[in-house]
């Protein structure tokens, strides 16, 4: 018995760590809308100055002292940051901040490394709390009782923060409605920057207080930050107690679940939150968002078809880009074939997002099934080529339709995290199955035929297929189904007024953008001649969103640029430094304040400016100066 | 449409970047593959290592009077990007071998590159079985003690423990589980009294150590079995201490003592643990001697296993271009065939039957010294000690 309450306070201790982190993040959210990716980063730096100041200053005062100070040290940084970075972007495409945030998280990790070395720093025990508290002959670390205290006491805090300041209360009004707190004359500027320094106050005390117990290295962030997200999902999002009731959650039946399950640990936060957000859409203490007041950005500049010159300029780059083998080398057309791969994907996932309005976080999940479809089917059944490009990607196909079912039910950010939720579970099945999918070692040996063998015919193939890919993806967006969608998308009540069945109608896109993704990924098993769990991650969805917000959400087909020049940039960066993650990033940054509407989107703006200044009939209007392509 | 003449340029760039790297002919190239940027503490020194190994090769005239040239990417822990990378070094640097890499699935990954393009490949770090047994292939060599050996080393020390009941704590992916499967293999065939009362399969990188230490006191085993390392070790010891887990039971630990992962622990170092790793501090041989020298007086720093690993990966991949005299994979594939050549750790050998090296691992004890882990008691095992029979291995290893 005494070993249940025991490992009961063990999972608390757990709970009350997460919940530190996650409830900065639920605050950050429901008041400013930004998915700050960055909170990772900010735990990682609070944990890193927190470790340099205990270590320089002694004595009891010197730890505590430490830890506070190095909070409001990071604090600080997220002022500025927030100052310097977010306020350009607050009226950019919803989730284009995200890019903005992954990119200060990139360079983060660079830099930490660069300062505090590669090393992994383990810092000191906190004074006073060293040792353990004998209970019936299990003993219990005293810090893990101080950290049992530390979550309620901070629940506390918050409560009455927002309870019974006026600050509070102007954060809880705007979590429920900002335009109105605004038109009623508060200054949102302010708002927003100390709303976001009190969020990075509270993640970088959550790092700063796993000195005692963890040690301090560059991945920290990775490593809390998709799991502090699903804690806000599974407690509603803006809902700090929902926060707390979901730490708690998650890490009683983690420590419970170990004892029948060893194995649990790697996907019990996701399962959990699918199983809560299928039950309620809203998370657990969350409330249905009001229905967004649209700004009208999107009828500002209406999409159309390209015109005849555009296509014929479109098919003249074509033709350029394929004739790339008749002077580039081996690598160059390799390279060529993957960013064509990426294309792909990223036209697949901005197919769902700008045309449907659905921002998926987890696609990677069928450009994976896809690739571990053709694993199979040329391993296991030995299949020809062109027959496993063929079936290879139903598999993807699949995998939509069961999820996309389930996800379209939701909405906003709450179907993002459900198809999170479920990218991860089928690579935790890729990862966890070793007898069918070779585990993390993968599937290898899934060469292409000889046909398509050599460097040229295989860039010809991708870039073949991607082009189809992309003119059928456009011809879907002007057809009769893609105005549906996007009426889905536009407004959802008035949608259904005159009829259309809209859930029907996202489901459809999402399984036509999971097949989509699947052909990417069958052609990009292909082309590594192997297939891993890492091609379900988290990260490689990740990229498939960097690429078409970098591109322009509100584009046709701005995924297309976006995904070569990140992609081309990524391989050439990785290759030339060993600090591609800090140019990498800084980059992003760069382009997120030039660019906030994403290199595509602001390209379009600006020939639209130009259209309008110039005189009618200026020979420049009928030059294809659009590149939505 | 501005997108296919950006896909244009970029191509032109890449193209021009890797001619003006593939201007000097008189090199010998080796093209070199690690994940730099996910594990720095890991590849760091084992940089330092091969840079060494680089400078002492060419100051001693090179290969066969060329000048060797190394060419390094970071992979990024992708076994995706390791490919990449590996088909920028040899379509257009045009290297006459592939070395290198740490993750097992990213090992795997290039040797499959490897075998798939007839490039000579020589595997630095990852440690599966699988690159040299089941999934082995002949342009393929392995330097580093494997995952059985490595297992073997400890049962040697375990199965003389009086223990009876073991529990397993591993991270759970495929090296966990491998470590974990041979070290019961073997130590069940030595000891078929033994009894596996728990196993805990923590992810990697992300154990939550309270409750895995809980659960395992729980059922209160005579002697533990650790796979973890880096982060999670540090997490796991400090709870174990805590709770006193490890009090009056044995354990057993994969790779705890290389200064890599025992130098963090500092003051918290659990006594006692029989561990792998790498003592320099106290190996006193002319080889290893020499080698300390060398690089302390090159970094003023002490080296950790990956400098050892680096070093020995560079210097043997000269030495079998040297006795190839040619840059043909066929002939670099004869030439490793059973060549010795000295190393840090004493002579060692690539096998003939499987493309493994014989470089061994020092077994130890952890013990805390002036508020510092070391290693002490501690003994080299040569590798070719701790492998199958050859007709086991036979069985093992995919016809070429």
């Amino acid at each position: 018995m005494a070993f249940y309450v025991v490992q009961f306070l063990t999972g608390l201790a757990s709970a009350a760590s997460l919940f530190l982190v996650a409830s900065g993040l639920s605050i950050i959210f429901g008041v400013t809308r930004i998915v700050n990716f960055a909170h990772g980063a900010f735990y990682m730096i609070g944990a890193y100055i927190a470790f340099t100041l205990t270590e320089r200053l002694s004595g009891a005062f010197g730890f505590w002292g430490g830890i506070v100070a190095a909070a409001l040290a990071v604090a600080l940084i997220g002022v500025i940051v927030e100052m310097v970075l977010l306020r350009r972007i607050y009226h950019a495409p919803e989730l284009f901040q995200l890019l903005a945030t992954f990119g200060l998280t990139l360079m983060v990790e660079d830099l930490v490394v660069l300062v505090w070395g590669p090393d992994d720093l383990v810092g000191r025990r906190a004074p006073g709390f060293k040792g353990a508290v004998d209970f019936f002959g299990q003993n219990i670390p005293s810090y893990d009782l101080f950290l049992i205290v530390l979550g309620p006491v901070v629940l506390g805090i918050l409560w009455l923060l927002f309870q019974r300041t006026r600050w509070g209360v102007l954060v809880r009004a705007a979590t429920q409605d900002r335009d109105m707190v605004a038109a009623l004359g508060v200054n949102q500027k302010w708002l927003f920057t100390s709303v976001f320094a009190v969020g990075v106050f509270l993640a970088a005390l959550g790092g700063a207080l796993q000195i005692p117990r963890d040690a301090v290295h560059h991945a920290m962030d990775l490593r809390i930050i998709v799991e502090v997200f699903v804690v806000v999902v599974i407690g509603g999002l803006g809902s700090i107690v929902g926060a707390f009731v979901a730490a708690v959650l998650v890490s009683e039946l983690n420590a419970f679940g170990i004892l029948i399950f060893p194995k649990i640990s790697i996907i019990l936060v996701f399962l959990v939150m699918a199983v809560v957000l299928i039950v309620r859409p809203w998370g657990l203490f969350g409330r249905p968002e009001a229905p967004a007041r649209k700004t009208p950005g999107l009828t500002v500049n209406p999409w159309r078809p390209l015109t005849s010159n555009e296509r014929l300029a479109a098919l003249a780059a074509l033709v350029i880009a394929a004739t790339l083998p008749l002077f580039a080398g081996n690598y160059a057309l390799t390279v060529g074939s993957e960013i064509a791969i990426f294309v792909i994907f990223a036209v697949s996932l901005h197919f769902l997002m700008s045309v449907g309005g659905l921002a998926s976080f987890g696609h990677a999940a069928y450009f994976g099934l896809g690739a571990y479809g053709i694993a199979f089917l040329a391993k296991m059944a030995g299949l020809p080529m062109i027959v496993c490009l063929l079936l290879g990607p139903l598999l993807g196909c699949m995998g939509a339709a069961v999820f996309g079912f389930f996800a379209v039910q939701l909405s906003g950010v709450y179907f993002a995290m459900l198809t999170l939720a479920f990218a991860q579970i089928v690579w935790s099945i890729a990862f966890q199955w070793v007898s069918v999918t070779g585990g993390d070692n993968g599937i290898l040996g899934v060469w292409p035929s000889s046909w398509a063998a050599s460097p040229s015919h295989f860039y010809w193939l991708a870039l073949g297929v991607a082009t189809l890919v992309t003119v059928a993806l456009r011809v879907m967006v002007f057809s009769p189904f893609g105005y549906a969608l996007r009426a889905t998308r536009d407004s959802l009540l008035r949608s259904e007024a005159i009829g259309i069945d809209a859930k029907r109608i996202q489901w459809t896109a999402f399984v036509i953008a999971g097949t989509t993704a699947g052909i990417g990924g069958a052609l990009f098993a292909y082309l590594k001649g192997s297939v891993f769990p890492d091609n379900l991650g988290i990260s490689l969805s990740v990229d498939a969103l960097v690429m078409v917000l970098l591109g322009g959400v509100e584009t046709v087909s701005g995924a297309v640029i976006g995904a070569i020049v990140y992609k081309a940039l990524n391989i050439w960066l990785v290759s030339q430094t060993d600090l591609s993650k800090l140019v990498l990033g800084g980059f992003i940054v760069l382009i997120v304040v030039v660019f906030p509407k994403g290199i595509v989107g602001m390209l379009e703006m600006l020939a639209q400016r130009r259209r309008k200044s110039s005189p009618p009939g200026s020979p420049l209007l009928a030059k294809p100066i659009e590149s939505a392509e | 449409m501005r997108a296919r003449n950006i896909f244009v340029g970029a191509a032109f760039a890449l193209l021009a970047g890797g001619m003006a790297h593939s201007a000097v002919a008189q090199d010998i190239k080796i093209g070199e593959i690690n994940s730099y940027s996910l594990l720095p503490a890991f590849t760091e020194p084992y940089r330092k290592g091969w840079q060494l190994a680089v400078e002492e090769i060419n100051a001693a005239g090179g290969i066969n009077g060329k000048k060797l040239v190394v060419i390094s990417k970071d992979d990024g822990g992708k076994p995706a990007d390791a490919q990449t990378a590996a088909n920028e070094l040899v379509s257009s640097e045009g290297v006459a071998m592939l070395a290198g890499t740490f993750l097992s699935n990213i090992g795997l990954a290039v040797s499959d590159f490897a075998n798939q393009k007839k490039v000579f490949f020589l595997a630095a770090e990852p440690l599966t079985d699988a690159i040299t047994w089941s999934k082995g292939n002949k342009y393929t060599f392995r330097l580093r003690p494997s995952n059985y050996m490595q297992a073997a080393m400890l049962v040697e020390a375990a199965s003389k423990l009086p223990a009876k009941r073991w529990a397993t704590i591993a991270p759970n992916y495929e090296y966990g589980q491998s470590a974990v499967a041979v070290f019961k293999k073997l130590m069940s065939e030595k000891r078929p009294d033994i009894q596996w009362v728990d196993e805990q399969w923590p992810p990697q990188g992300k154990i939550d150590a309270g409750p895995v230490v809980q659960a395992v006191a729980a059922a209160n085993p005579e002697a533990i079995l650790n796979v973890t390392f880096g982060a999670d070790l540090v997490k796991l010891v400090r709870e174990g201490n805590t709770r006193g887990l490890f009090k009056g039971r044995e354990v057993v630990s994969f790779l705890t003592g290389e200064p890599e992962y025992l130098d963090p622990l500092k003051d918290e170092t659990p006594e006692g643990w029989i561990v792998t790793g790498y003592p320099w501090y106290s190996i006193k041989t002319p080889e290893h001697d020499a080698f300390l020298k060398a690089y302390q007086a090159k970094y003023n720093d002490y080296p950790r296993l990956g400098s050892i690993v680096g070093y020995q990966t560079i210097k043997s991949a000269a030495a079998i271009l040297a006795k190839a005299g040619s840059t043909d994979p066929e002939k670099l594939i004869a030439a490793a065939e059973g060549l010795s050549m000295p190393s840090p750790f004493g002579e060692i050998t690539f096998r003939k039957i499987d493309h493994q090296s014989t470089l061994g691992a020092y077994v130890g004890k952890t013990a805390l010294k002036d508020g510092k882990g070391v290693m002490v008691d501690s003994s080299y095992k040569k590798g070719a000690d701790y492998l199958p029979s050859d007709a086991e291995v036979d069985k093992l290893r995919p016809k070429d």
